[in-house]
């Protein structure tokens, strides 16, 4: 094992753990402030990726899909909310469940109606398709370096809007007591879907960074929404900070598994039952620290400060 | 072609209507779910259900099972159609009976498939069982089937359980034995002068199979291997940084389906185009070029993969088909798609041999062993697994003259080559 590849390695779970701190960043929002189980999340994720597509396709930029493609997400998230979820928020998880996973295949099968089974392609611009020598030979794809940067941008701009703004002080308002804000005069109603847009908006700006690395195609969003859950029961629900950390995390220990855990493995057992026992050990690694984490600490690593 | 009401589509989409028709599948090339369609499917259902006699004297029933729904469809898609071009070609009779084709949706799940196959099996009674994309959904779903004892022909997946120990006399390929082609391939990276390779592929059935097909008849050293999570895992950029640090002298990949297409576009993405060339087999097909052609990925211009079969394969039915094919779906047909349309041509060649009579399971059985039909890759045998054996090529990725990106055979890497499960098979 070199240096070089380590390093590389631990880019590449900063780049999935960033990705997945974008869609958590939204779910733990909705989760631990609204209190809704939204199994649709992951839809918006695709959606993101397939806006993207098709702005894409249509200015003949991705520069240009990405602000266009963040609006129709979160205007799709705000529709959703006005017609679905809004009615969803004094009912029990059951019924969310049964309501959000609806709404995955509705999303589904639209899409199929739409955009057809096949999956579309984000191509990137030539700038971006490309890749750079970091430091001592670390060739890194600029794509995953911007999206590094993206999500560290993100976070902070999270960061500064829950805790040094109005709005910020409204949302953590309504996460600590949703009476006594709608007392005071908020209409809690209008901030709850102000939210939900801006989770959906920021599931979408994850679909369609992950758009051009694999391809928008149907189903993108439940696959990640498992991981995303995690993460969220990880990090401690309603808390970005901890989903942040929790991502950073998963991202780190699922690409580090997937790399070098065969290798341990081989030192301590024969290499053909290590060839074997890696790929499905480090399958499980990440639902291994949830189970320690759930056993241990089950309010999650950085509870939200409420009550 | 068992037609009951079909005079009433009057659309040019009648053949896929009557595929779905059944089973209430989705067909993709019409998006969706056609309303009217469903109404003929409740009225033919019903129809059948008043007089099966009826419809069990006239017809050759065959159930076919791939993925519909799921990315993985576009495959199943292009199974159906060139099955629909099968039907066609035979004037939709088999001697003097009609064909009645079910399709199913395994959903890309062994689970779905195998409930799929019972369904087949034992509410509609098909005579054959047809399809699969995937190993590990064949192999759940095998032993209903034969343990039925009706035919199973797989059309794609040739997991090595099949070929070998589990092979069984009513199971037929028209396809190959998984290890067959990344064995072509291995002999390939030994005439290239390359010694040390790095291998990821995923892990399941299929996936196992093709490792250990290359790693047969590769003779250098293995620099590296990585087994995936399947289908779930989509990004390779830990896997493409450790093929770049074991300075391998080529990559092999096994990714079909969509999973190719991402990792071709990563590999490229990160910069080892440039460093260490790709070697593929069933990732680069007809139907992942044009989304490379479409997202530029240049780099998969002039690379190489082996196969038994290619679109500019020189025989007289290749050809027709072919042409046939692109005329009607503006499209060059992938290996799947031909498969599938031999899956059809070897039913009728025994429907014909014994006369239309689909009880008489002996002379069904020896009609097939025969391979006494013009498949699309030209004359072959068949082993006492009822595996191909066939011809393997080189394939290089070129443009053609419409500009459009496709494969074409460069030389024969194989001829008749036999896979290596037969001699655990049983059978004589």
């Amino acid at each position: 094992m070199s240096w070089v590849l380590l390093a590389e390695q631990l880019l590449n779970g900063f780049t999935l753990g960033l990705i997945l701190f974008l869609l958590c960043a939204g779910l733990t929002l909705v989760f631990g402030i609204m209190d809704l189980v939204n199994l649709a999340h992951g839809s918006l994720y695709m959606m993101g990726a397939y806006f993207c597509a098709t702005f894409t396709a249509m200015t003949g930029s991705f520069l240009y899909a990405v602000p266009l493609a963040l609006a129709a997400t979160f205007v799709l998230g705000l529709i959703v909310e006005v017609i679905v979820l809004r009615n969803l928020y004094t009912r029990d998880h059951l019924d969310q469940v049964m309501a959000t996973f609806g709404l995955i295949l509705i999303f589904n099968e639209g899409v199929r109606q739409i955009w057809g089974a096949d999956g579309e392609v984000i191509p990137l611009p030539a700038f971006l398709d490309s890749n750079f020598e970091l430091v001592f030979g670390i060739v890194y794809p600029t794509y995953r370096l911007l999206i590094i940067c993206v999500g560290l941008l993100v976070a902070l701009g999270l960061y500064v809007l829950v805790t040094h703004t109005r709005v910020g002080m409204l949302i953590r308002g309504g996460a600590s007591n949703r009476e006594m804000l709608s007392a005071l005069g908020i209409n809690v109603k209008q901030l709850f879907t102000l939210i939900f847009g801006l989770g959906a908006a920021l599931a979408g700006l994850a679909g369609l960074m992950a758009g051009p690395i694999e391809q928008a195609t149907i189903g993108m969003g439940e696959r990640i929404l498992i991981l995303a859950f995690v993460v969220i029961v990880i990090g401690g629900i309603g808390s970005i900070r901890g989903s942040f950390i929790a991502a950073i995390l998963v991202g780190v220990i699922d690409t580090m598994g997937r790399s070098f855990l065969e290798d341990f493995l081989s030192l301590v057992m024969p290499a053909n039952y290590a060839e074997t026992a890696g790929p499905a050990l480090s399958s499980m690694s990440i639902y291994i620290v949830m189970a320690a984490v759930l056993a241990i600490r089950p309010q999650g690593l950085f509870p939200p400060r409420t009550g | 072609m068992e037609i009951r009401c079909d005079s009433m589509m009057g659309d040019d989409s009648y053949r896929d209507n009557v595929v779905s028709r059944r089973s209430g599948a989705i067909e993709p090339s019409q998006g969706g779910i056609n309303m009217k369609t469903r109404a003929i499917a409740l009225v033919s259902a019903m129809a059948l259900l008043s007089s099966p006699a009826w419809a069990a004297e006239d017809t050759v029933k065959i159930g076919f099972v791939t993925t519909i729904t799921t990315p993985a469809g576009v495959i199943g898609k292009d199974m159906v159609d060139a099955v629909n071009i099968a039907v066609d070609h035979l004037g939709g009779k088999m001697g003097d009976k009609s064909i009645e084709l079910i399709v199913e949706d395994d959903q890309f799940k062994p689970d779905i498939g195998k409930q799929a196959t019972e369904k087949l099996i034992k509410e509609d009674d098909v005579d054959f069982v047809t399809g699969y994309i995937w190993s590990h959904v064949l192999l759940a779903s095998a032993k209903p089937v034969i343990d039925s004892g009706k035919f199973l022909i797989s059309s794609n997946a040739g997991p090595s359980q099949l070929a070998g120990k589990q092979c069984d006399e009513n199971f037929f390929s028209t396809s190959w034995q998984n290890d067959q082609t990344p064995m072509a391939m291995g002999e390939v990276l030994n005439q290239r002068g390359v010694k040390s390779l790095y291998v990821i592929a995923p892990n399941y059935a299929a996936g196992k199979n093709m490792v250990s097909g290359v790693e047969r008849t590769f003779k250098g050293e293995i620099a590296g291997k990585d087994m995936t999570k399947w289908p779930d895992q989509i990004d390779f950029s830990a896997e493409l940084a450790k093929a770049r640090a074991s300075n391998a002298d080529g990559i092999f990949i096994f990714f079909p389906g969509k999973h190719g297409g991402a990792f071709i576009k990563q590999y490229q993405q990160a910069g080892l185009d440039k460093e260490i060339p790709l070697y593929t087999v069933f990732t680069v097909d007809s139907l992942s070029l044009p989304k490379f052609q479409e997202g530029n990925l240049e780099g998969v211009l002039g690379s190489f993969t082996t196969s038994y079969w290619s679109p500019d394969l020189d025989t007289p039915q290749n050809k027709k088909f072919v042409n046939d094919f692109k005329a009607k779906h503006g499209r060059y047909p992938s290996h799947y798609a031909a498969q599938s349309y031999d899956t059809i041509m070897l039913i009728d060649s025994a429907v014909r041999a014994v006369d239309g009579d689909t009880n008489n399971i002996g002379g069904l059985r020896a009609a097939m062993e025969k391979a006494d039909y013009p498949s699309l890759r030209g004359k072959y045998a068949y082993g006492n697994n009822h595996f191909p054996i066939q011809n393997f090529y080189l394939r290089e990725v070129v443009k053609d003259d419409s500009g459009d990106w496709t494969s074409k055979i460069v030389s024969t890497v194989y001829k008749d080559h036999q896979d290596v499960y037969a001699v655990e098979c049983k059978l004589d």
